[in-house]
């Protein structure tokens, strides 16, 4: 899967451990939720970045203690229709504080992208058609936002109102 | 979600709708998908339509046609009369405005 | 009422020149059905029956005349001439070309109006009261409240992709006309006895295979928590409601499952930690801003009712039987709330044609301060109308065939599309609801039987309300035949219930006869002043249903 990072095609450097697989002392890599509630105590304090992958119905308030443990949040869209993870994202970005890189993986399509942005995902595993341009133009199909969110952009809300106290200042 | 399952027996039309605007059409060949159900092809061959439905399959994947499905059809008198009254509706138009529709066309 | 800003509108056109780039992928075969699906769902458009149909907002049921003459445009333009009232105070038009809807959402644009969100898993257009700002028993008028609604829901990010689709109604009086019960949030607005105006809260309502009556879980909401509480709502529905089945996606099954307790714990919960951040916290300003749109129209100090008015109605019987049946009163003296039917004896509910559409847009410009209503009861409303002028208003109704005086009457019939349009019917609504309006249209019999609303779905979705009908009509399929389940005793209203099943079901050539048979056992049975509700009330479902098999 090409991988959107910040905006760029760029190389994936993280390993996806699939069931069977040990995790190596080396190199970063993905796991899932119940390998981190087994292998927790060998995990915890591990030298190279682990990424944590949640899928719909894991949430991450369930992990909140362990979020220091992980460079990297991976949330599963199984199905474009799926929009569990959009509130995870939020959950993550405000009320836990993770900074980390939060990655869309699943079927994720070039049309959610802007919301996938706005709820604090800054990496995405896009199909094979979802070009940089593609990206840029998604980002800036909006010109203004209503709700307040992880991204911190201004809503429509504040610039009336601080568009007004300016005018009212001149 | 009303749409019929699939009858065992008796004659059936393919039916689908265009992509581009939505209208009800009928399969009549390979290349050829008609507006009228008078101009459909009618499957009394199971085999026959399965090889039709697969190749409808196919145009849905290029992007002409919706929802392709089989329904059963009564040739009484010989003529092609719907199974349903879904049938009856879409091949004509709103039971409730005669002026619209295939119905309103043909006249 | 509400006018866009700049953002509102930088918004809408936003929106349509993003749905261009989609259709324009998809009829360049750069994504698939599945894919497209959902993208032309969020803005309204469905594949019907005969083509394309698309779902137009009119938020909150209020418009002018310039966006009902661009309605009335649109039909001419790119439809047949025609459009459809919904019971989701939407209109719809039946006959589209894919390719001509990115042009007919720019003509919406151009007249503040959109399509965004009117189909989908994801918050519809929030519907509220028809006489917001006419209605005398109003606490407060609930249309700024909406337009909130409307703004933080419009491309609400985390709430795009919720297991199923989400309806929020909104009523300022204690006299429920929004149907406030039946919707997946409704919102009351009340008065504490501090003097302060805040919400009520149901949860949990609506209609379909599984209908439920909404659950208060909320009974004082402070007004700037609002977007916190619906965030809170919203979240643990996104998060818990269910997605293995679509027949229990909907967020009153979650509450059902979890019970209305446990479900206030998690939202009161959520809605504590959301609270925290004072993120979602209402700005005063922005409150203020809105609410100035909604100012009332400066009334006229009338006088008593004029002699010409009330000489008019000695005069003219079929004048007074229209203001019986169709005028409301108005909080402010000398003005009343005129209602418009669009249920022509013997016509297809909702349904308005373009020369109608226009003509309804100039007496809202001569005579109702430029303000129209949807009702989702299928109507159309003149709020604000000077008494004195209803005479002439009638006339010109007349000449529309747009004064039908049967505003909650035995012919006042919500019917839904069903299988003469829909996709997903399974039987005929609106030859049925022809059928029974031609059987009842003697007027002064209307009269006599008194309120009575009949409703009428073609599947078990419930567009047409069936369930909280006074008179419910489900039609459902049997063997390929068309035939009809009768409910008694729903009632939509701030006293909400579903209706009881009479038993089998009436094939379409019988199903008049029942409701005649009903009709007929109600008039025997009422006691003076009882309505058909009240006494079904009294005597319960026994009475009716022994005359309705009787003949069987």
């Amino acid at each position: 899967m090409p991988l959107l990072k910040d905006g760029r095609l760029v190389e994936d450097k993280w390993q996806r451990l699939e069931e069977h697989e040990v995790v190596p002392t080396e190199g970063a890599v993905i796991i899932d939720l119940e390998r981190w509630q087994v292998e927790r105590e060998n995990l915890k304090g591990r030298a190279a970045p682990l990424g944590l992958l949640l899928m719909p119905g894991q949430s991450p308030e369930e992990i909140a203690d362990d979020l220091s443990q992980f460079d990297l949040i991976a949330l599963a869209f199984p199905a474009f229709k799926d929009g569990r993870a959009y509130s995870y994202a939020r959950i993550l970005r405000e009320r836990l504080g993770f900074t980390g890189e939060l990655r869309a993986v699943g079927e994720v399509l070039q049309d959610q992208l802007f919301f996938m942005a706005r709820v604090g995902f800054d990496a995405f595993e896009v199909n094979e058609r979802t070009s940089e341009g593609d990206f840029a133009a998604e980002m800036a199909k909006f010109p203004a936002v209503y709700q307040p969110s992880s991204c911190g952009e201004n809503t429509v809300f504040a610039r009336r109102h601080g568009a007004r106290l300016v005018e009212a200042a001149e | 979600m009303s749409k019929p399952h699939r009858k065992a027996k008796g004659p059936q039309v393919l039916t689908a709708n265009r992509l581009v605007d939505g209208d009800v059409v009928y399969w009549r060949d390979e290349t050829t998908w008609v507006a009228n159900l008078s101009d459909a092809k009618v499957f009394e061959d199971e085999d026959a339509l399965a090889k039709a439905e697969a190749d409808a399959q196919a145009q849905v994947k290029a992007d002409k046609i919706l929802d392709p499905y089989a329904f059963g059809v009564d040739l009484t008198g010989g003529r092609i009369t719907p199974g349903s009254m879904r049938e009856h509706i879409r091949a004509l138009g709103p039971s409730v405005r005669l002026d619209l529709g295939k119905q309103a066309e043909a006249a | 009422m509400y006018r866009y800003d700049e953002f509102d509108q930088s918004l809408v056109d936003a929106r349509v020149t993003e749905f261009r780039g989609q259709v324009a992928r998809r009829l360049a075969g750069d994504i698939t059905e599945d894919e497209f699906k959902p993208l032309r769902l969020m803005n309204g458009l469905y594949l019907q029956l005969h083509a394309y149909m698309l779902r137009v907002a009119i938020p909150y049921g209020t418009f002018n005349s310039r966006q009902m003459h661009m309605l009335a445009e649109i039909a001419r333009k790119y439809d047949k001439g025609y459009g459809h009232f919904t019971t989701r105070q939407n209109i719809q038009y039946n006959w589209l070309k894919l390719d001509d809807v990115p042009d007919l959402l720019a003509d919406l644009a151009s007249v503040e109006m959109h399509a965004i969100q009117t189909s989908g898993n994801c918050i519809r257009n929030t519907t509220s009261d028809q006489y917001a700002g006419a209605a005398a028993d109003e606490i407060e008028d609930p249309r700024p409240t909406c337009e909130i609604i409307r703004q933080w829901s419009t491309f609400h990010p985390e709430f795009s992709f919720l297991p199923r689709k989400f309806k929020i109604a909104v009523t300022g009086a204690p006299k429920d006309r929004a149907a406030v019960q039946i919707h997946d949030i409704g919102i009351q607005i009340v008065e504490n006895n501090k003097g302060e105006v805040g919400y009520s809260i149901f949860v949990g309502g609506g209609l379909g295979r599984t209908p439920m009556v909404g659950k208060h879980i909320r009974a004082f909401l402070p007004r700037q928590d609002l977007l916190a509480y619906l965030e809170a709502i919203m979240r643990v529905y996104n998060m818990l409601g269910r997605r293995d089945n679509i027949y229990k996606a909907r967020i009153k099954i979650l509450v059902h499952e979890a019970s209305a307790a446990e479900f206030t714990r998690l939202v009161e919960e959520e809605f504590e930690k959301i609270d925290q951040t004072k993120l979602m916290a209402l700005p005063e300003e922005e409150l203020d801003r809105i609410a100035a749109y909604f100012a009332a129209p400066e009334f006229e100090t009338l006088g008593p009712c004029p002699a010409e008015h009330l000489e008019a109605l000695d005069r003219d019987r079929d004048f007074a039987l229209w203001v019986k049946a169709n005028v409301v009163p108005h909080k402010v003296p000398g003005y009343a709330i005129a209602n418009i039917s669009l249920k022509p004896i013997g016509g297809v509910p909702g349904d308005i044609t373009s020369d109608q559409m226009d003509g309804v847009a100039e007496l809202a410009k001569d005579y109702s301060f430029d303000e129209i209503r949807a009702t989702h009861e299928q109507n159309l409303v003149l709020p604000h109308v000077r008494e004195r002028d209803l005479y002439a208003i009638w006339q010109r109704l007349k000449a529309l065939e747009l004064a039908t005086a049967n505003i909650g009457l035995v012919s006042d019939i919500i019917a839904c599309p069903g299988l003469d349009y829909c996709n997903l019917a399974n039987a005929r609504s609106i030859p049925v609801a022809q059928l029974i309006s031609e059987r009842f249209a003697e007027l002064d019999r209307q009269h006599d039987i008194g309120e009575l609303k009949i409703k009428i779905s073609g599947c078990i979705n419930a567009c047409g309300h069936h369930h909280v009908g006074h008179i419910g009509i489900l039609g459902v399929d049997r063997k390929g035949e068309e035939y009809y389940q009768i409910t008694l005793g729903g009632s939509a209203d701030e006293n909400t219930r579903l209706g009881d099943i009479t038993g089998p079901s009436f094939p379409y050539d019988k199903v008049v006869d029942a409701v005649e048979t009903l009709v007929t056992t109600y008039v025997d049975l009422r006691q003076s002043g009882e309505t058909f509700l009240q006494t079904y009330a009294r005597v319960g479902l026994a009475p009716f249903k022994e005359n309705l098999y009787a003949a069987a």
